[in-house]
């Protein structure tokens, strides 16, 4: 019974960080349609974002909480003002220049730090014992920021006034613009949104893996896997992605070995995408948000 | 007439390559020579990438994913048969194997555009932690170790018709630049086949195509597994240069520099992506024996500046400005000609003026071009 919930915990961890880790791009990816190849450097920035405030002396938590999304919301803002601006409408040269930009992220970040660790700062909170076993306390609260995160991001697309003009700006950009909305300044406030939650989720998850300038290219693979699994629906789409591929993931690696683990969640992507090439929300749950 | 000096063209390019396989070797030092091997071995994998993307209009960022699996094969099979002919052949059939297999999740799913850059790129970074963590005895195929993150040292290639008689790394130059001319001949006649007509006209317009009556589905996977075939082909020579395999063939810089060879080089041609990873390559050296700035900062500048100034290449742009040049100049040798015609015969200047202008227009509208 232990055993069990232990497990069930670590599959639901999974699943929680495969949410957290991609909530950011998806709601680029479903705005924009634009799949923002430097995600793994917004996540690499707001990590680094809170190692240097953490050592400089700020409380953790302001660090995590707030610094993080604030900065590299703000990147993402610049970013998109400066570059990705001049590319709507030509999808593959955003894609192109995004990747240009991850790269120039990752050599100024190694040009300032240093190619290796970054003073690492340890979890906050302890462990907490499930019968014999035990499991991370900080495991348990990024659980419970990434389903409130979920949450106020639908509350926001569902109850507010700009959620709405997101909304209609998402599924008819041109009728958007001939109501009066500017497409353009919602266009910059979803990249800023965006990577302001890239930039929490690479916060949340620095004292757990620690951070390096290289470190985007651990998540990405997993991010964009579940984003183009779930399809264009920002919130249906992440969250079945990701109980699916978490699922998947944390099922094979309890059995076999982290290895098989994640060649396990490949072949599920790709025979899902063979089935719905769309993504999940592309077949099913086509209203969803 | 056109046709003519297209394959010209294509032979004269071709000579010059047989000419520096043969100068090269009596001219520079073993070194270098060494060296040029790796920056073959990237050339062939930059042209497989100009084959795919810039005729048949497949966005595949992970192009090195076939590279590193033409390289792994190569190495695992050689050792496990003790000589590298079938290892070769191998290589390459693994290679084309696991892209149709790809391929047809792709498009036959009608997967977009998009979403097909970043299966691709994906394939390629879960190929790099899969590999990765191969290290210790449990891994190992056949009599071959995976090596983890050390990766495997490749045996280099042998006569093929004896196994014992092993290559030194001077001749290795031979077989790789012998490699790159055969594959870009290879690459040039494909494009000029029917088949290659038809990825072309998908490239242009795939609804079209698809109304005319191709398969869209078929060409694209043929072609996409024509390209991994000659990424495993780069995969075997890129390991006999450097002498091993490492998971880092599959590493997220690797899908990079590949993309950024044929942008800078320029899509839709096949000597583009050539040059340009050839000049990049000795760019990363030359960047690698400093400190100050950083290979992925430049990349990354030269990446966004291309795609923002000059999104079609350098080649490309390069061959659009002589063409434009060369057409205005036969334009103003054509006015000069019908203003002289017109100062000598006063009568006859209305006649000639009506006759100059259509093709004056036909070179103006050239040269807009």
């Amino acid at each position: 019974m232990d055993l069990v919930a232990a497990v069930g915990l670590q599959i639901l961890y999974g699943i929680a960080n495969l949410a957290l880790i991609s909530l950011g791009l998806a709601i680029i990816f479903g705005m924009m349609r634009v799949i923002n190849l430097a995600h793994g450097e917004f996540l690499m920035l707001g990590g680094y974002t809170v190692v240097v405030a953490a050592n400089a002396g700020v409380n953790i938590w302001i660090a995590m909480l707030i610094l993080a999304p604030l900065v590299v919301g703000v990147i993402g803002v610049v970013v998109e003002r400066l570059l990705i601006r001049w590319l709507y409408g030509r999808m593959i040269d955003t894609l192109l220049a995004t990747w240009g930009l991850s790269l120039l992220f990752i050599g100024l970040v190694t040009s300032i730090f240093g190619a290796s660790t970054a003073t690492t700062i340890s979890p906050p909170l302890g462990v907490i014992s499930i019968g014999e076993y035990t499991s991370s306390a900080y495991e348990l609260l990024l659980i419970g920021i990434t389903a409130a995160l979920g949450i106020a991001v639908f509350l926001a697309l569902k109850m507010t006034n700009l959620g709405l003009v997101a909304r209609g700006t998402m599924q008819n950009a041109e009728m958007a613009s001939a109501l009066g909305v500017s497409t353009s300044r919602i266009y910059m406030i979803t990249f800023g949104v965006g990577a302001a939650v890239t930039g929490l989720a690479g916060g949340l998850l620095a004292p757990v893996t620690g951070v390096l300038p290289t470190i985007g290219s651990v998540y990405i693979a997993k991010a964009f896997i579940t984003v183009i699994s779930g399809g264009a629906a920002i919130l249906a789409g992440t969250a079945s992605a990701s109980v699916l591929l978490g699922g998947v993931n944390g099922i094979a690696a309890f059995l076999t070995g982290p290895t098989i683990g994640e060649v396990a969640l490949l072949l599920t992507a790709i025979v899902l995408l063979r089935l719905m090439p769309r993504g999940i929300t592309g077949g099913i749950f086509r209203k969803s948000l | 007439m056109t046709l003519a000096r297209d394959v010209r063209g294509m032979l004269a390019v071709a000579a010059v390559g047989v000419l520096f396989m043969l100068v090269a070797p009596s001219v520079l030092e073993l070194f270098t020579i060494i060296n040029l091997t790796t920056a073959i071995a990237l050339a062939v994998l930059a042209l497989s990438l100009a084959l795919i993307w810039g005729y048949g209009g497949i966005l595949c960022f992970g192009q090195n994913a076939f590279f590193g699996i033409g390289a792994y094969a190569y190495t695992i099979a050689a050792i496990n048969f003790g000589g590298s002919s079938w290892a070769i052949l191998v290589a390459i059939l693994v290679a084309v194997a696991f892209a149709v297999i790809i391929g047809y999740v792709m498009f036959y799913g009608r997967v977009s555009d998009v979403y097909l850059a970043v299966i691709t790129l994906t394939v390629s970074l879960i190929l790099y932690s899969l590999i990765r963590r191969t290290s210790g005895p449990d891994y190992k195929i056949g009599k071959s170790l995976l090596g983890g993150f050390n990766g495997i040292t490749s045996p280099p290639i042998n006569l093929p018709w004896d196994s014992s008689f092993v290559l030194f790394p001077e001749h290795v130059f031979y077989v790789a630049m012998g490699g790159l001319i055969l594959a870009y001949l290879f690459t040039s006649w494909l494009t000029r086949t029917h088949f290659g007509r038809v990825c072309v006209s998908i490239r242009e317009n795939e609804l079209r195509a698809e109304l005319l009556g191709y398969d869209v589905r078929f060409y694209k996977l043929a072609i996409f597994a024509v390209g991994a075939g000659i990424a495993g082909l780069a995969g075997v020579l890129f390991c006999n240069g450097v002498g091993r395999v490492t998971p880092d063939v599959f590493n997220l810089y690797t899908s990079a520099l590949t993309i950024i060879w044929v942008i800078v080089g320029g899509r839709g041609t096949l000597i583009g992506p050539i040059l340009g990873a050839f000049g990049l390559f000795y760019l990363t050296s030359a960047l690698g024996t400093q400190s100050t700035v950083n290979n992925n900062l430049v990349l990354g500048i030269i990446l966004v500046v291309f795609v923002l100034g000059v999104p079609k290449g350098v080649i490309p742009t390069v061959a659009d400005w002589i063409a434009a040049r060369r057409s205005r100049r036969a334009l103003r040798v054509r006015e000069r000609r019908m203003r002289m015609r017109r100062t000598r015969g006063g009568s006859g200047a209305g006649v000639g003026a009506g006759r100059g202008s259509p093709d004056g227009t036909g070179a103006a509208a050239r040269a807009s071009e």
